[in-house]
C-alpha cells in the first residue's frame, strides 16, 4: 500500500476526480443496501433478532476467556490442533512454520479478513510461498496487486471491463471480453487446477462454537470447502472475538449475516468443520492482535461484536463516495474506522473524522454496535492523546474562548464578521475549501440578536 | 397551560439566518408561549466537541446553563445543536441544572408536536417542497422513522408541513441520506462533503422540488452553497419559515438582506 502517507481526505479527493466512477460506486453499493432492506423486511422480528444477537455477543465478550478455553478443550478433543497468536507477527509465523513442516510452498486460501489484517499474503510471499486467493473477488484484486476495498465485496471498486482486461493479461482470456459469465468460467478453470494441486488450504472462520468446538465458514462460492476438502492440511485462522457460546445461537447470526451483507436469505454454503477427516490435519489459529486491548477499552469494547457483514459500509454515504481504499486499512468503512485506531492510533487518527456522524451505520448493524457514537468517542481520545494537528488545536482554543465570552462574541463586529473570520467552514478566504464548490450567504444587515434588542428588548430585564 | 420558553438560537442562525429565528419566535408566541431570548447566548459547543475537543467546551457549557436553567422549556430551530446539548451538556459546578436542561430542551418540530400537540397551522405555502431529513434530528432526536429500521413509518416534520395550506410534498429516491455537511467535515473532507451535497440536491431537482426544507439550517446552508454555485433555481427554506409563511407578520429573508 504505497498510499499510506496520505490520509482519508486526500485519498477520497483522488477518488472523487472521476465523478462518474463515484456515481457508479455509490449506486452499486446503494443497490446492495436496498437488497438488505428488502431481505430484512421479510423477517417479522428483525429488530428483535438484532437485539438477541447483540445480547449473545455482549455475553460472549463478558466471558470471553472462559468461552475460549471451553472452545480449545472441545476442539482439541475433536482432534483439531489449536494455536494461540498474540499478534499478527506471531500468527504469520505459526502459519509459515506449518507450511515449512509440510514442505509446502504453494497454497490456496479462501476469504479471511483476519489474514488481510495480519498481511499474511505479503509475509508468505516474502518467504517464497505462493498464495492463491480462491474467492473470486479476492483473486481479482490479488491479480491487480491491490488489497480488497470491501470486506464482503473485495473488488466492488472494479468495473467488469477492468476485470476482463486483468484476466486477459493474467489468465489469457480474449482481449475485450468482459462478459461476467465468461470471465467467471475462466476463473473457475484457473482455480480448479490450483485446488487440485495444493496440499494445504487456509480458510477464515465466521463463527466458532465454544460448546462443541466446531467452527463455521460461510461462502457463496464453496471455495472454502473445495480447498479444505482437497487438502491434506486445513489451517483456519480466526480472531478471538469470533466465538459464540452455543450451537443454538448460530441460527440467530446466520439469519442476520447474509441478509445484512448482501440481502440473501442465507449464505450459499455455511460449512461446519468439527474434526479432521482420516489422514487430514486440521489447525486453528486463534489471534488476539489488539483485541484484548480493545476489550479493555470500555467505550469501544463492543466493536468486538462485529460479524463482518459489511452493512455499515454499504449504507455509509462517505464510504460509497470515497471508496474502500481511501481508508488505508484492511477493514474499511465505519467499522474499520472504530477498529483501526486501536491498532495504531497515530496512523489511523484520520479515520474517525471520515464521517458526518449521520448514524446510519449503527441502525443497520445486525449486532447493534453503536458505531457513530464510538466515532465521536475516538475523536476525543485521539485529540487528548496528542494526535491533533497543532493549528487545529490553536483554532479550537481561540474559538472556544470567544464562544465562552458573550461580550467578546457580541462586540466582535456586526453580524457575520467574527463568524466569517473564525468558524472553519465560513472563513471568507479563497483558500478555504468551503468555497471550492460552494458559496456562503452574504451576512445579513443585522443578526437576530440585534433585531431582538430593537424589537423585543422589553422581554429581557 | 402557561409556559416560559427560552429561545436558543444557534450561532450561525443568529449571524446568517435571522429570519429563521424570527419565524421560530413568532410561531412559539402565537402558540401561547412566553418566549425569552437570553441575550448572552453564543454557541452550544458542538463545533469543538465534534472535532474531538469536547474537553474545551466547559466555558460554553457553563454559559449555556446560566442562560437557560430558569426556563420551563428550551426550544431551538436546530436538531443538531439540540442533540448536542441533550447528549453532552454537563457541569461539575451545576450538575443538576445541566441534567435538567438536557431533558427540557426541544427542537422546534418536536416541541410543536409532542409538547404543544399542534393540530392546526395557519400558514400558506403553495409550492412543491422536498423534505431533507437532517441526520441529528432524525436518527438522533427520532423526528422521523429511519429507513434502516424495520419499524412503522412516521415523520413529525411532514405531519406539520401537511397542515400548511397549498403545500405539495415531493417523494425522494433516498428519503434519509446524509447531505454531507457534518460540521468541520464539510471543509476537512471537502470532496466527499460536496459530492454528498450535490447528490442530495439532484434527488430533489429530479423530483421537481421548488424548495428543500429541513429542521436544521446547517444542512441547508451547505446545500444552499452548492445550489448558489450551480446557479440553480431550487431554493432552501427552514421548516419554521414554512410553518410561519403567508402571514402578515412573517419576515421575508429580504428584510434582512444587505443586497
Amino acid at each position: 500500500m504505497s498510499a499510506n502517507h496520505k490520509d482519508h481526505a486526500a485519498l477520497a479527493g483522488q477518488f472523487n476526480k472521476d465523478e462518474q466512477r463515484v456515481d457508479w460506486h455509490d449506486q452499486t453499493l446503494w443497490w446492495v443496501r436496498q437488497k438488505r432492506d428488502k431481505a430484512a423486511h421479510q423477517v417479522a422480528d428483525w429488530e428483535q433478532l438484532r437485539e438477541t444477537a447483540s445480547a449473545i455477543k455482549n455475553n460472549t465478550l463478558s466471558r470471553l476467556s472462559e468461552y475460549l478455553e471451553q472452545f480449545e478443550e472441545q476442539a482439541t478433543r475433536n482432534g483439531v490442533t489449536i494455536h494461540w497468536a498474540a499478534d499478527a507477527q506471531e500468527h504469520n509465523e505459526i502459519v509459515t512454520a506449518l507450511l515449512r513442516k509440510h514442505k509446502v510452498d504453494k497454497i490456496v486460501k479462501s476469504k479471511s479478513m483476519l489474514t488481510e489484517e495480519c498481511h499474511l499474503n505479503d509475509h508468505l510471499e516474502q518467504q517464497g510461498i505462493e498464495v492463491v486467493d480462491t474467492d473470486l473477488g479476492e483473486r481479482i484484486v490479488q491479480l491487480a496487486g491491490e488489497p480488497p476495498s470491501h470486506i464482503v465485496l473485495p473488488c466492488i471498486h472494479k468495473k467488469k471491463e477492468e476485470i476482463g482486461e486483468l484476466f486477459h493479461r493474467h489468465l489469457g482470456t480474449p482481449e475485450g471480453n468482459a462478459d461476467p459469465q465468461f470471465l467467471t468460467r475462466a476463473a473457475r478453470l484457473h482455480l480448479r487446477e490450483k485446488f487440485l494441486t495444493r496440499r494445504i488450504a487456509i480458510t477464515g472462520v465466521n463463527f466458532a462454537i465454544a460448546e462443541t468446538g466446531e467452527f463455521v465458514v460461510c461462502t457463496n462460492e464453496g471455495n472454502a470447502d473445495m480447498g479444505a476438502h482437497l487438502a491434506d492440511v486445513h489451517i483456519a485462522c480466526m480472531g478471538i472475538e469470533k466465538i459464540i457460546p452455543e450451537r443454538r445461537h448460530l441460527g440467530v447470526f446466520l439469519r442476520l449475516l447474509a441478509r445484512s451483507a448482501t440481502g440473501q436469505p442465507i449464505t450459499t454454503y455455511s460449512s461446519h468443520f468439527r474434526r479432521p477427516r482420516k489422514g487430514q490435519e486440521m489447525h486453528l489459529v486463534l489471534v488476539d492482535n489488539g483485541r484484548s486491548v480493545q476489550l479493555g477499552r470500555e467505550a469501544f469494547r463492543n466493536s468486538l461484536k462485529c460479524i463482518r457483514c459489511g452493512a455499515c459500509m454499504n449504507t455509509c454515504p462517505v464510504y460509497r463516495k470515497s471508496g474502500g481504499h481511501s481508508y488505508h486499512t484492511a477493514i474499511a468503512g465505519p467499522i474499520g474506522a472504530i477498529l483501526a485506531p486501536n491498532l495504531d492510533m497515530k496512523k489511523y487518527a484520520d479515520l474517525p473524522f471520515a464521517s458526518t456522524l449521520c448514524g446510519s451505520c449503527s441502525n443497520v448493524c445486525p449486532v447493534k454496535i453503536d458505531i457513530h457514537d464510538q466515532l465521536y468517542k475516538w475523536r476525543q481520545v485521539i485529540v487528548q492523546e496528542g494526535n491533533a494537528p497543532v493549528a487545529k488545536k490553536a483554532s479550537m482554543q481561540a474559538m472556544n474562548w470567544v464562544l465562552s465570552h458573550p461580550s467578546v462574541y457580541h462586540t466582535a463586529g456586526k453580524a457575520g464578521r467574527w463568524f466569517m473570520q473564525n468558524i472553519p467552514f465560513a472563513v471568507n478566504n479563497r483558500l478555504n475549501p468551503w468555497y471550492k464548490q460552494r458559496d456562503m450567504p452574504a451576512p445579513p444587515k443585522e443578526s437576530f440578536g440585534e433585531w431582538y434588542k430593537k424589537n423585543k428588548s422589553d422581554k429581557n430585564k | 397551560m402557561f409556559m416560559r420558553v427560552g429561545l436558543f438560537i444557534p450561532c450561525y442562525i443568529d449571524q446568517f439566518y435571522p429570519q429563521v429565528a424570527v419565524a421560530t419566535l413568532q410561531i412559539l408566541e402565537r402558540s401561547g408561549c412566553e418566549v425569552v431570548y437570553p441575550l448572552k447566548q453564543t454557541c452550544c459547543g458542538q463545533p469543538m466537541a465534534n472535532s474531538g475537543f469536547e474537553h474545551l467546551t466547559g466555558g460554553c457549557n457553563e454559559l449555556f446553563i446560566k442562560n437557560f436553567a430558569e426556563f420551563d422549556y428550551i426550544v431551538s430551530p436546530s436538531g443538531s445543536c439540540v442533540l448536542h446539548i441533550k447528549d453532552h451538556l454537563h457541569s461539575d459546578q451545576a450538575a443538576a441544572p445541566a441534567l435538567a436542561i438536557r431533558s427540557k430542551i426541544y427542537e422546534l418540530v418536536e416541541f410543536l408536536t409532542d409538547i404543544l400537540r399542534i393540530e392546526k397551522i395557519e400558514a400558506r405555502f403553495p409550492h412543491k417542497v422536498g423534505v431533507h431529513q437532517s441526520c441529528h434530528g432524525q436518527r438522533g432526536l427520532k423526528l422521523s422513522q429511519m429507513t434502516e429500521l424495520m419499524a412503522p413509518a412516521f415523520s413529525k416534520p411532514e405531519r406539520l408541513l401537511k397542515l400548511v395550506e397549498g403545500i405539495e410534498l415531493i417523494e425522494l429516491d433516498r428519503k434519509d441520506e446524509c447531505c454531507g455537511f457534518g460540521g468541520t467535515f464539510c471543509v476537512a473532507e471537502e470532496a466527499v462533503s460536496v459530492k454528498m451535497g450535490k447528490d442530495r440536491v439532484t434527488d430533489h431537482t429530479l423530483h421537481g422540488a421548488e424548495y428543500i426544507t429541513a429542521a436544521d439550517m446547517s444542512c441547508l446552508m451547505h446545500l444552499e452553497g452548492i445550489l448558489e454555485r450551480q446557479q440553480s433555481p431550487l431554493k432552501v427554506i427552514h421548516i419554521a419559515e414554512i410553518l410561519n409563511a403567508g402571514r402578515q407578520e412573517s419576515p421575508s429573508p429580504d428584510k434582512f438582506s444587505n443586497a
